[in-house]
């Protein structure tokens, strides 16, 4: 008990719930539309309305940008429910300088599209669909992530949360 | 569970208006669990990649298991997806590439402690510090793009 407390000190109910909520939506758009709901291609296929290179011309970007942008749509709508129905509109904050969020964005969008995708692409999508190199990439952004930020953490101690 | 709609024949623009609904839908379904389960806090994942907090572990197991219901039962229950004509699928590749993008992910991701997701989802709980988040995935994406021949 103590030990499992230990695990997850702000307690476990809410994580599995909201798991729970985000296959959901993975399934239904599956199930209603038949599309595989990834996130990180939007980046990709957003740029194909105002970039003519070939690159971002592919049909998999331009075939898709529609409803990709009405999935992201979606998710912004989800999460104010949730911030104006259960967290009462109280101011967010990441606690982290601009640089940290740019750069590490940078390299979370960078490396999202020349892997083919993210935690949800290739975690809840790959490994759903039960391929193997999906979970090779989650086990691989999974060891370099926990390398990274506990490397940071201990270059650049802040107060933890 | 669902059944499979018989009505072939509905008119297409109908249906491209219930994809539009329930892709809005999906994706709200999924931005409040984000929220709910506080993933749009970068706070929160820094915390599970330094070993403080598990939880991020029981939101991706939630959400992997339902999706793995959903991948594998459907196509073998249904015909057809409810409003469109076929099940797509996203196969993945093990190769360079992948390999070279996911670790580079992980760094970003351990760096800033925000991923695609969470980096959109937040903007809708008024977390606005998250558009620099935002601003630098978009770029990575573009850079990622313009560095290609096709």
């Amino acid at each position: 008990m103590t030990s499992f407390q230990s695990l997850f000190p702000f307690g476990w109910q809410h994580y599995l719930l909201g798991g729970v909520l985000i296959g959901t939506g993975v399934a239904l758009l599956f199930i209603c539309t038949g599309r595989v709901g990834g996130m990180s291609s939007v980046f990709s296929s957003t740029w194909s309305y105002v970039l003519q290179r070939p690159f971002f011309q592919q049909p998999r970007f331009v075939g898709t940008r529609g409803w990709r942008l009405v999935y992201a749509a979606g998710l912004v709508l989800g999460a104010a429910v949730w911030w104006l129905g259960l967290a009462g509109g109280a101011p967010q904050s990441t606690g982290l300088p601009a640089w940290q969020l740019l750069l590490g964005g940078f390299l979370v969008g960078y490396g999202a599209r020349l892997g083919n995708g993210c935690t949800s692409g290739h975690g809840i999508c790959g490994l759903g669909s039960l391929q193997w190199p999906s979970l090779m990439a989650v086990l691989t952004f999974m060891a370099t992530a926990f390398l990274t930020a506990n490397l940071f953490a201990w270059a650049l101690p802040t107060p933890q949360p | 569970m669902t059944s499979p709609t018989s009505t072939l024949a509905a008119p297409p623009a109908a249906h491209a208006l219930a994809r539009a609904g329930v892709t809005l839908l999906a994706g709200a379904l999924f931005g409040f669990g984000l929220s709910l389960s506080t993933m749009i806090q970068p706070q929160v994942v820094l915390g599970f990649l330094r070993f403080s907090d598990w939880g991020l572990m029981l939101v991706m197991g939630g959400a992997v298991l339902v999706t793995l219901l959903a991948y594998q039962l459907a196509p073998r229950l249904m015909k057809r997806p409810v409003f469109d004509a076929h099940f797509h699928a996203h196969a993945s590749a093990w190769n360079r590439e992948t390999a070279w993008g996911a670790a580079l992910f992980g760094v970003g991701w351990g760096l800033c402690g925000v991923c695609p997701g969470p980096a959109i989802a937040g903007l809708g709980a008024g977390n606005l510090d998250l558009l620099w988040a935002l601003a630098g995935i978009a770029a990575g994406a573009l850079a990622q793009g313009w560095s290609r021949q096709h």
